[in-house]
C-alpha cells in the first residue's frame, strides 16, 4: 500500500514535470550543458533533502559524489593558486612561466631562491604519513605546521583578543563611543555609560564564574552565579542567530528550485 | 632523533614568530614572511594528504568489498575526474595555459556550478529542519538557567523579524525600553557582548599558554606515543 | 489517562517529520508570495555603510569574500551590496579569498555585477581580483607586510607588477577599509586579528548569522562595524537603496535579502510556534508526573 503511493507520487510529480517541460515552462534537460546541469543540480538537491525523510541510496550517492568532488576542487585549486606560482615558480620560473602561468611575474631567480627547497621538502615529508614507515618522518613537517601555527597565534591572541578586550573594557567605563567617521569626536551621553557599566559587571562576573580556582560560596559564589545567567543569555542569542542562519540557507535552496530549475516564480 | 628534531624546528620556527613581533628588524622580520610564506605552500601539501587519504581510505573499501562499497566508488570516480579537469583545465576557453582554472565556461566551472554548489548548499540547508526539529523537542524550561536561555532566543527570534517590532509599536515612547527590537538590540550589545567577551577572553589566554607550552616543547602530543 | 493528556502525549512525542513538513511548507509558500517588510537599519549596520560612504573616491578597499556554497544564500546579498556600493562610491576594490570557493565567489560578483552594471569600470584599474591562496591567517600575516612576495600574479595569471592599480602598493597596511564577508574560520575574526588590529587598519564586514555574536566583542574598537546573517544584508540594502533610489527598481535583483526575509520572518513564527507548542506540553506532562508521584 505504502509503496503505491510512493509510485503514484512520484507519477504525477514526473507527469508534472514533463509536461512543464514539454510546454516550454521549465528548461529542459536536453537543452545543452545549462540545461543538463540544471536538473542535474536540482536532482543532487532532491536526493540530498530526501534524507530527511530516511536514509537512502540516492542521498549516499549524492554524499559521496559531493564528498570526491569537494576533496579533488580543494587540490586543484590549491595546485594552480599557490604550488604552481609560489613553489615551481620560485625554484624554476623560466620553466613554470614557459609550461603553465605565462604572466609569472618575474622569470628570473630571487636571491634567496634556494629557500624554497625548505617548504617543498617538508610538503614530501608530509605526503610520507601516507605511507606506514614514513610516518616518523612526517612529523618534522607537523612540527613546522604547528611551530608556525603557535607562533602565529600566540600574538595574534595575544593582542587582539586578550590586550584588545581588556582595553576596549576598560574604554568603555567612561561612556566614550568611537567615532566612526575619519575627524569625528567620540560621541558621550549618559545611557551608553548605563550600558557600559553593566557590560562591565557582566564581564566581570562571567569571567569570575570561569575561576575555578576559588571555591564559588559566599559573595564570590552569588556573583559568578550572574555569571551563568549571562552566559546563558549568551547562549540563548546564540542560539537565535544559529536559527536565523539556517533558515536563510533553506530559503536560497527552495529559490534555486522555484526559480532556476521549475520557473514558477 | 625522532622527537628532537620535530621538537627543534617547532621551538625555532615558533620563536622567531614572537620575537619578529617585538624585534621588526633583519633577519627577524624577513624570516617571519618567509616560514608564513612556507607555511601556506605546506598548506596545499595538505590537500594533497586529504586526497591522497581518501583514495586509501575509499580503495581500501572497495578492494575488501565492504558493504556501500559501490559509494566508494562514486567517491573516487567523482574525485578522479574533478581531478583530471582541473589539473588539465579541460575545456578552459583560453586552453591549458591562459588564464585561472575557474574560467567561466571551463569544464572545472560546471563542476563547480552543478555539482558543489547545489550540494554544499544543500548540506547546510538540511540544519534549518534539524534546528527547527530541537527547538520543539529539546529547548525547554525546565530550570532557571534553561528559562533564561528560552526567553532570550524567544526574543532574538522576533526582535530580528519585522513582527518583533508590530507587535509592540502600540507602546508610547516612554516604555520604548519594553520594546522587542529594544530588548533584543540591548541584548546583543550589551549582555551577549560581555558573556562573549568573557569567553573571548578566556580563550586567548588559553590558546597563548597552549602555543608557549608548544613552542617550549612542554606540550609534546603531536609527536605521537613512539 | 484521559483523553487530553493522550492528545498531550501525542504532540510531545511527534515524529520530527511533521516539524520538517511545516518548516518546509513555510520555506517554499512564503517563498511562492514573495513577501517583503520594511526594515529598520541598526546602528552597526548604519555604522558600516556610513563607513564605506564616508571614504573618498579612490580610497583602497580590500574585500575578502571568505565563504563558498554552503552559505551562500545568506552571505551573497551583502556581497553584492558591498560591491555595488563601492562601486557607485568609485572606490578602489581588491578582491581576496582565503577559502578555496572564495575565488568563485568573487569571480560571480565580477560577471553579474561589475561587468554588467558598470561596464565603464576596467579590470586592474578600478578593481582587481587576487585570488585564492591557500595558508590561512598565514596568508594575512604575510600580505601585512609585503603583498608581492606571497602574490606574483592575481587570480588570472597576470603578472601583478603589470596591473595598474599596484603600482606603488607594497603592503595592506595603506589600505582605508578591509571589507569582509565571511563565513567561519579563516575570516573576519582573522582579518581583525592578523591585519586590522596590527596594521590599524578599519575592518568592516558581514558574516553568518552563527559567527555574528561572537564577534560583538570586537565592536566597536577593532570592528567599524558588523553586519550578522540575512535580516542585517536587509537592511544595508535598505540604507543602499534609499541613497541610490535606481536599487529600488528591481527588488529580485538588488534587494535579495529584503525578498529573502520574508520566507525568513514566516519561518521564524513556525519555531516559534513549536517552542511554545514543546514548552506547553512539557510543563501539563511534568505537572501530570508529579501529581502521580504525590499519589503514590
Amino acid at each position: 500500500m505504502k509503496r503505491a503511493l510512493w509510485i503514484i507520487i512520484t507519477g504525477i510529480i514526473v507527469a508534472v514535470l514533463v509536461v512543464r517541460t514539454a510546454s516550454g515552462n521549465m528548461e529542459s534537460p536536453f537543452a545543452g550543458i545549462e540545461g543538463f546541469g540544471t536538473w542535474f543540480a536540482a536532482l543532487l538537491t532532491l536526493a540530498i533533502m530526501s534524507f530527511l525523510y530516511d536514509d537512502n541510496p540516492l542521498y549516499r550517492f549524492a554524499e559521496h559524489l559531493f564528498v570526491g568532488v569537494s576533496a579533488a576542487y580543494w587540490m586543484v585549486m590549491g595546485f594552480w593558486s599557490t604550488l604552481v606560482p609560489n613553489l615551481l615558480g620560485k625554484l624554476w620560473p623560466s620553466l613554470t612561466a614557459q609550461l603553465f602561468m605565462p604572466g609569472l611575474a618575474d622569470t628570473t631567480h630571487d636571491p634567496l631562491w634556494f629557500m624554497y627547497f625548505i617548504p617543498m621538502a617538508f610538503g614530501v615529508l608530509l605526503l610520507l604519513r601516507l605511507f606506514p614507515k614514513g610516518g616518523h618522518l612526517s612529523r618534522w613537517a607537523l612540527a613546522f605546521i604547528l611551530g608556525t601555527t603557535a607562533g602565529l597565534r600566540l600574538i595574534a591572541f595575544l593582542t587582539a583578543d586578550f590586550m584588545g578586550q581588556i582595553r576596549s573594557t576598560l574604554k568603555s567605563v567612561a561612556g566614550l563611543t568611537p567615532a566612526v567617521l575619519p575627524g569625528g569626536s567620540p560621541s558621550f551621553s549618559f545611557e551608553t555609560m548605563f550600558w557600559d557599566l553593566v557590560a562591565v559587571i557582566a564581564i566581570m562576573a562571567a569571567l569570575c564564574y570561569f575561576y575555578f580556582s576559588k571555591e564559588h560560596k559566599g559573595s564570590f559564589g552569588a556573583f559568578s552565579r550572574i555569571g551563568i545567567w549571562v552566559l546563558m543569555i549568551t547562549f540563548g542569542a546564540g542560539f537565535g542567530y544559529t536559527v536565523m542562519g539556517r533558515i536563510a540557507l533553506l530559503v536560497g535552496r527552495i529559490e534555486f528550485l522555484l526559480r532556476d530549475w521549475l520557473a514558477v516564480i | 632523533m625522532k622527537r628532537t628534531i620535530p621538537l627543534a624546528i617547532t621551538a625555532i620556527v615558533g620563536a622567531v614568530l614572537v620575537i619578529a613581533y617585538f624585534i621588526p628588524h633583519p633577519p627577524f622580520d624577513g624570516l617571519r614572511e618567509d616560514f608564513s610564506i612556507f607555511f601556506d605552500i605546506m598548506a596545499t601539501f595538505a590537500f594533497i594528504l586529504g586526497g591522497g587519504n581518501l583514495i586509501k581510505m575509499h580503495g581500501n573499501r572497495i578492494s575488501r568489498r565492504e558493504e556501500g562499497w559501490f559509494f566508494s566508488l562514486v567517491t573516487i570516480v567523482g574525485f578522479l575526474l574533478v581531478l583530471l579537469v582541473g589539473l588539465t583545465k579541460f575545456g578552459n576557453p583560453d586552453g591549458f595555459r591562459g588564464s585561472s582554472v575557474t574560467a567561466s565556461g571551463s569544464y572545472f566551472d560546471h563542476v563547480y556550478e552543478y555539482i558543489f554548489r547545489p550540494c554544499g548548499a544543500t548540506m547546510f540547508a538540511l540544519l534549518a529542519f534539524y534546528v527547527a526539529s530541537a527547538s520543539f523537542r529539546a529547548f525547554r524550561a525546565r530550570n532557571a538557567e534553561a528559562s533564561i536561555l528560552l526567553l532570550v532566543a524567544f526574543i532574538i527570534l522576533l526582535g530580528r523579524t519585522f513582527v518583533g517590532a508590530l507587535l509592540t509599536s502600540w507602546l508610547p515612547d516612554s516604555l520604548r525600553f519594553l520594546t522587542i527590537p529594544y530588548l533584543a538590540e540591548k541584548i546583543m550589545v550589551v549582555l551577549n557582548f560581555a558573556g562573549n567577551r568573557a569567553i573571548m577572553i578566556g580563550i586567548a589566554l588559553g590558546i597563548v599558554s597552549t602555543s608557549l607550552k608548544v613552542i617550549i616543547g612542554i606540550d609534546r602530543s603531536y609527536l605521537g606515543s613512539d | 489517562m484521559n483523553r487530553f493528556h493522550q492528545i498531550v502525549e501525542f504532540v510531545n512525542d511527534l515524529d520530527k517529520r511533521w516539524v520538517f513538513l511545516v518548516v518546509g511548507l513555510a520555506v517554499v509558500t512564503s517563498t511562492i508570495f514573495r513577501l517583503t517588510f520594511p526594515e529598520i537599519p541598526t546602528p552597526m549596520v548604519r555604522s558600516v555603510y556610513e563607513k564605506v560612504e564616508s571614504l573618498p573616491e579612490g580610497s583602497r578597499v580590500i574585500l575578502p569574500f571568505d565563504y563558498d556554497p554552503a552559505s551562500e544564500p545568506e552571505l551573497q546579498p551583502m556581497a553584492n551590496a558591498f560591491v555595488r556600493l563601492c562601486a557607485e562610491r568609485n572606490l578602489k576594490m581588491y578582491f581576496i579569498a582565503l577559502w578555496p570557493l572564495g575565488q568563485n565567489m568573487v569571480a560571480g560578483v565580477i560577471d553579474d555585477i561589475l561587468q554588467t552594471e558598470y561596464p565603464h569600470l576596467e579590470y586592474g584599474r578600478d578593481y582587481m581580483d587576487f585570488g585564492y591562496k591557500s595558508g590561512n591567517e598565514g596568508v594575512v600575516a604575510v600580505i601585512l607586510t609585503d603583498i608581492k612576495k606571497l602574490y606574483t600574479t592575481d587570480a588570472h595569471g597576470t603578472a601583478i607588477d603589470s596591473i595598474p592599480m599596484m603600482a606603488g602598493v607594497r603592503n595592506i597596511r595603506g589600505f582605508d577599509l578591509i571589507l569582509t564577508v565571511s563565513a567561519g574560520y579563516p575570516g573576519l575574526k582573522e582579518w581583525i586579528q592578523y591585519a586590522g588590529t596590527p596594521g590599524n587598519i578599519p575592518v568592516a564586514g558581514g558574516c553568518t548569522a552563527v559567527q555574528a555574536p561572537l564577534l560583538y566583542p570586537y565592536y566597536p574598537d577593532q570592528l567599524v562595524g558588523l553586519m550578522g546573517g540575512i535580516k542585517a544584508a536587509a537592511e544595508f540594502e535598505a540604507l543602499v537603496a534609499e541613497a541610490y533610489p535606481k536599487f529600488q527598481e528591481d527588488k529580485d535583483r538588488f534587494l535579495t535579502a529584503l525578498v529573502r526575509m520574508g520566507p525568513q520572518t514566516v519561518t521564524h513564527l513556525a519555531i516559534i510556534f513549536f517552542i511554545v507548542l514543546g514548552n506547553i506540553t512539557f510543563q501539563i506532562l511534568r505537572r501530570k508526573r508529579q501529581q502521580e508521584a504525590l499519589k503514590r
